[in-house]
């Protein structure tokens, strides 16, 4: 265990300063309530139109709340120095990446997709819905995560770097958006069996999990020089 | 080859080739235009159809551009060449104003074509966020000041982005399936004829050498950009060294 220890000592700390107050996690959960009951109040209390819509509600919520978080991936580190530190260690960068993206998930996505069903009852959506959507936010609020670190990478040391951050990941997170949102209404019913965008959706995850910590090492490196 | 990757021998070079390449756009763009005026107008579409004369030329070179983009992040990000961070810089505003040109001239034939000015239709969508990506890119490129490390961030987007871009558009024409779009996107008639093909592709050249001579005076500017910014730090931190010293006359 002696190459894993490292990350297991990563992944504590990471986990110690995201529990902390001022950490990102319960805040993205309250951000996503305020962005759903926000919807109603711009649209109107209908339970109908909002049913219909709810899906693609949620998902953009999450989204949002995603990104909201995000910024604060790599610049408490590079506040304090101890980036520096991350990139001049033994342990290869790119799994410090995987291990600070995992935590960051775990703090923030999770708490989202367990919050889901609440706010899917409040938008009036059906069991079959409900499910799809959580099911659906499960397999692809990774990706989220994966992709918005190479934008958190890249804007790492940037005073507002959360709206220029917004601006380069939104448009790569179009085709999770299209797929999570195809998978959530096709588990409440329509033409497409839900396995089929759903299976995307994961591949998208897997393949962000798989590629994006390289991108993102290779993003704070260049930062450095 | 290797002798042009130097800044000097670039400048040289394109003193010269930029006239010669705006000369040629002129010429081509001349002889294009002269061509899609006279072509013969399309039996459903009318003279509507002359509206493609610019719109696919540009949505060539929208795709065209951001593969341009991609080698040149490969130069600065393999090669660190400071060649390579002009080219990449200089060509992402024109890849978003030759994207926008394709989106508005679309927009414009697909007023009287299709009856609306903008459908939520697979391609339109997917050049759109293509368009979007060319505009986060500019972004970067302003909100970092430091010239060598805003290159390699805005390297490190695009080659994301290149692996995107392909996902973007199968998605969006997925996406598309599902929800059945208003009308069916296609090219002025079945088949295209000779008459209209030729000044097209006249067009399709003169746009690209459009392209070349504004993204070659782009990187000429990129180049006397770096060069003032490198002397004004040299002018300011040779003034702080004179006055650290003994009271010193300000020369200069």
């Amino acid at each position: 265990m002696s190459a894993a220890s490292p990350l297991a000592a990563l992944f504590a700390r990471e986990w110690r300063i995201g529990r902390r107050a001022g950490g990102t996690g319960s805040m993205g959960v309250v951000f996503f309530l305020i962005l759903v009951s926000i919807i109603p109040f711009a649209i109107g209390p209908d339970l109908v139109l909002l049913a219909r819509i709810g899906p693609a509600l949620l998902w953009i919520a999450a989204l949002l709340a995603t990104l909201l978080g995000l910024d604060r991936l790599f610049q408490g580190d590079d506040d304090d120095g101890s980036l520096d530190l991350l990139l001049m260690s033994e342990t290869p960068l790119e799994s410090i990446v995987l291990v600070k993206c995992v935590v960051h998930w775990l703090l923030t996505g999770v708490p989202l997709v367990i919050a889901t069903p609440v706010f899917a009852v409040m938008l009036g959506l059906a069991p079959q819905a409900i499910l799809g959507v959580t099911i659906s936010l499960l397999a692809g609020t990774p990706a989220l995560t994966f992709i918005g670190a190479i934008g958190a990478a890249l804007t790492v040391g940037f005073g507002r770097g959360g709206l220029l951050l917004a601006i380069l990941i939104l448009p790569l997170c179009v085709p999770v958006l299209i797929f999570g949102v195809s998978a959530a209404q096709a588990a409440a019913g329509g033409t497409v069996p839900f396995m089929t965008p759903f299976a995307i959706l994961v591949a998208l995850s897997l393949a962000a999990f798989a590629a994006a910590p390289f991108a993102v090492a290779l993003a704070l490196r260049q930062a450095r020089l | 080859m290797w002798n042009i990757a130097n800044p000097t021998n670039f400048l040289k070079l394109t003193s010269w080739l930029v006239p010669v390449s705006a000369v040629l756009t002129a010429l081509l763009l001349g002889i294009g235009l002269y061509l899609s005026f006279i072509a013969p107008p399309d039996y459903q579409q009318g003279e509507t159809v002359k509206i493609m004369y610019l719109h696919v030329p540009a949505a060539w070179m929208s795709m065209f551009i951001y593969g341009v983009m991609c080698l040149a992040a490969l130069g600065t990000l393999v090669w660190r060449h400071p060649l390579a961070d002009a080219a990449q810089k200089s060509a992402a505003p024109l890849g978003a104003g030759f994207t926008f040109i394709c989106l508005a001239t679309g927009s414009l034939w697909g007023k009287p074509m299709w009856g609306t000015w903008w459908v939520w239709d697979a391609r339109l969508t997917s050049v759109l966020v293509l368009f979007l990506i060319y505009l986060g890119l500019v972004a970067l490129w302003q909100a970092i000041e430091d010239p060598g490390r805003a290159a390699r961030a805005a390297a490190v987007l695009t080659l994301v982005g290149a692996v995107n871009i392909p996902i973007i558009k199968f998605s969006v024409d997925w996406w598309n399936t599902l929800h059945q779009s208003a009308s069916v996107f296609r090219l002025g008639g079945p088949a295209i004829s000779p008459s209209l093909l030729w000044p097209l592709l006249i067009m399709a050249v003169a746009f690209t050498f459009l392209f070349l001579t504004l993204h070659l005076m782009a990187i000429r500017n990129e180049i006397y950009r770096r060069r003032l910014r490198r002397l004004s730090i040299l002018a300011a931190s040779a003034r702080e060294t004179d006055l650290s010293g003994v009271m010193m006359e300000p020369v200069r």
